[in-house]
């Protein structure tokens, strides 16, 4: 795992980059089997640097952010008596899953313009364009709150622990229901609220054995799927009628 | 112990999911029901995405029913010949079904039409079945009663008669026909086999006996199913074997156990005894449309 240490430099060095981030992870790769019940990555590093500690304090932010997709929000009212969908936003662009993890309170560690700048909270990661309620901001805060009921949304503050202003690490625990992508993973070196370094790496997750193979035949061959569904249904049903058949003789 | 499903893309109780498969098994051998209308709420409930979970339960039936329907098969309680009447209805219907889906889809407010014909039938059905069982009962308890004989309505003055022996019905096709359409086109409409629609029309419009219903029901159930199993497969990729598999395994042998229930009860019994499992759902789901739901917004994939 080592192998994955590498000093590389992104989104364009600021100009005091005397500090660097020195990264490693715990696994490169999520593999999505038949008893899959999530998974924890495991984020450390170092900060490396030949200069003298520079003023301000020291902040680690990490991010792991799922494939974007474009969302429906629908909001419901009362109509006739019963509850419908009346209004709905559509939501250009929101990952399916998305963690931050911070070594300590992210409004003290991060300007407000470097947020938004990197796209770095759950608020600044959920992107809308499209708006056809006036208060389209309340579907997208929504989308935020029914995906951080289900543990895709994680804000995790001071939970990268930061020792020496050197050495940190975090885990970042990933739900069962993950859906397949590259995932990102982007790590943020800020002081006194400026970013001074990111590194950037992504955790592929895929499905893997059975269910990959299941997955692309009910895709590539989808007659074939169909008719094998059916078999084992008449199979299985003819199998437990005989099974009592038997068991009454 | 959890199992990851990989066309749903989440991760369930595998224990859990045979235990819904076999409660929903022993119902649908015991009422000749597929189930479908209890199981597909169950399934939005326990997460599963629910074009999946409609997809999937029609797999399942046919597995249920087949296995109900060979145990009625033994006991000649099939009517095969009104079965294969019902089941060119149920085709076509469920063809258009599939296309009455879609054009509701379009217009974005499917699922509050699914919902409400849920609530529609379950409740007119339901209470109907009550009100009929209840009566019932109440006259076999009176000693000397005397037994209502079948009338003849318009029913029985249309054309194309054919004769049903295992029914002991001589009666026009056209009356099957037409509830294996109707029936077909709710049962793509509400993702369910339709069971639960047919039973009674059977009993109350065609007049069939209360025993040959439920196998031949059943029989009808299963073609349908595999119909709709094979549109929704090839069309939207939603059948998860995963997820169908464990169902069927407990949908199976639950069916077995039901069918050896439904037996040993008195006709009237079974029949109020479905009314009340329909009227308990029709309830549920009529109290989630009325009531403020706790979370006024909710969450669709992709876009329009």
């Amino acid at each position: 795992m080592f192998r994955l240490l590498a000093l590389l430099t992104l989104l364009g060095t600021p100009a005091v980059a005397q500090e660097e981030i020195v990264l490693g992870l715990s696994q490169d790769e999520v593999a999505i089997t038949a008893t899959f019940e999530g998974s924890e990555i495991l984020v450390f590093g170092a900060v490396r640097r030949e200069a003298p500690l520079p003023d301000g304090d020291l902040g680690v932010i990490v991010t792991v952010a799922g494939p974007d997709m474009p969302t429906t929000v629908y909001r419901k009212e009362r109509r006739l008596g019963i509850w419908v969908n009346v209004d709905d936003v559509r939501i250009e662009s929101a990952p399916s899953f998305y963690a931050v993890a911070t070594s300590g309170p992210i409004k003290e560690i991060l300007r407000a313009s470097e947020d938004l700048r990197y796209r770095i909270s759950t608020r600044q990661a959920v992107r809308q364009v499209g708006t056809n309620v006036l208060d389209s901001r309340s579907f997208a805060r929504a989308l935020m709150r029914i995906r951080e009921s289900t543990s895709l949304y994680q804000t995790l503050e001071q939970s990268v622990d930061l020792s020496r202003d050197t050495l940190f690490n975090t885990s970042i625990t990933m739900p069962a229901n993950l859906t397949e992508g590259d995932y990102v993973a982007r790590i943020f070196l800020t002081r006194g609220g400026d970013v001074v370094d990111s590194y950037e790496t992504t955790i592929p997750v895929k499905k893997v054995g059975l269910e990959r193979w299941l997955y692309n035949l009910a895709h590539e061959n989808a007659m074939l799927y169909g008719l094998m569904s059916l078999a084992i249904a008449i199979a299985s049903g003819w199998l437990a009628s005989a099974a009592f058949g038997l068991l009454r003789r | 112990m959890q199992i990851y499903l990989p066309i749903a893309e989440v991760s369930v109780n595998a224990f859990l999911l045979l235990g819904l498969g076999g409660i929903v098994g022993i119902l649908s051998g015991m009422f000749g029901v597929g189930g479908g209308f209890l199981m597909t709420p169950l399934l939005f409930f326990i997460g599963i995405p629910p074009a999946v979970a409609v997809a999937t339960e029609a797999n399942q039936i046919v597995a249920s029913s087949f296995s109900g329907v060979l145990a009625h098969l033994k006991r000649k309680t099939v009517d095969l010949r009104m079965g294969v009447v019902l089941l060119i209805g149920g085709l076509i219907g469920a063809a258009l079904g599939v296309i009455v889906f879609n054009y509701l889809r379009s217009l974005g407010q499917v699922d509050l039409l699914v919902k409400l014909c849920y609530v529609v039938f379950l409740g007119v059905i339901g209470a109907l079945m009550f009100i009929e069982s209840l009566n019932a009962i109440r006259k076999s308890r009176k000693p000397g009663a005397k037994i209502t004989r079948r009338k003849h309505n318009w029913i029985h003055n249309l054309p194309f008669k054919m004769k049903f022996r295992v029914s002991g019905l001589y009666i026009s096709v056209i009356p099957p026909l037409v509830v294996g359409v109707a029936v077909g086109i709710l049962a793509a409409i509400m993702g369910v086999g339709g069971g639960f629609i047919m039973v009674p029309a059977m009993i109350y419009l065609l007049g069939m006996p209360t025993k040959v219903v439920v196998g031949t029901s059943l029989f009808q159930i299963i073609f349908v199913t595999a119909f709709t199993t094979m549109l929704h497969a090839t069309t939207n990729y939603t059948v998860d074997i995963v997820l169908a598999v464990l169902l069927l395994v407990g949908g199976v042998i639950g069916a077995q156990i039901g069918t050896r229930i439904g037996v040993k009860m008195k006709a009237e019994q079974l029949r109020i005894l479905l009314a009340i499992m329909v009227l308990a759902v029709c309830f549920k789901l009529g109290l989630d449309l009325l009531i403020q739901p706790a979370e006024l917004y909710s969450l669709g994939a992709g876009g329009h």
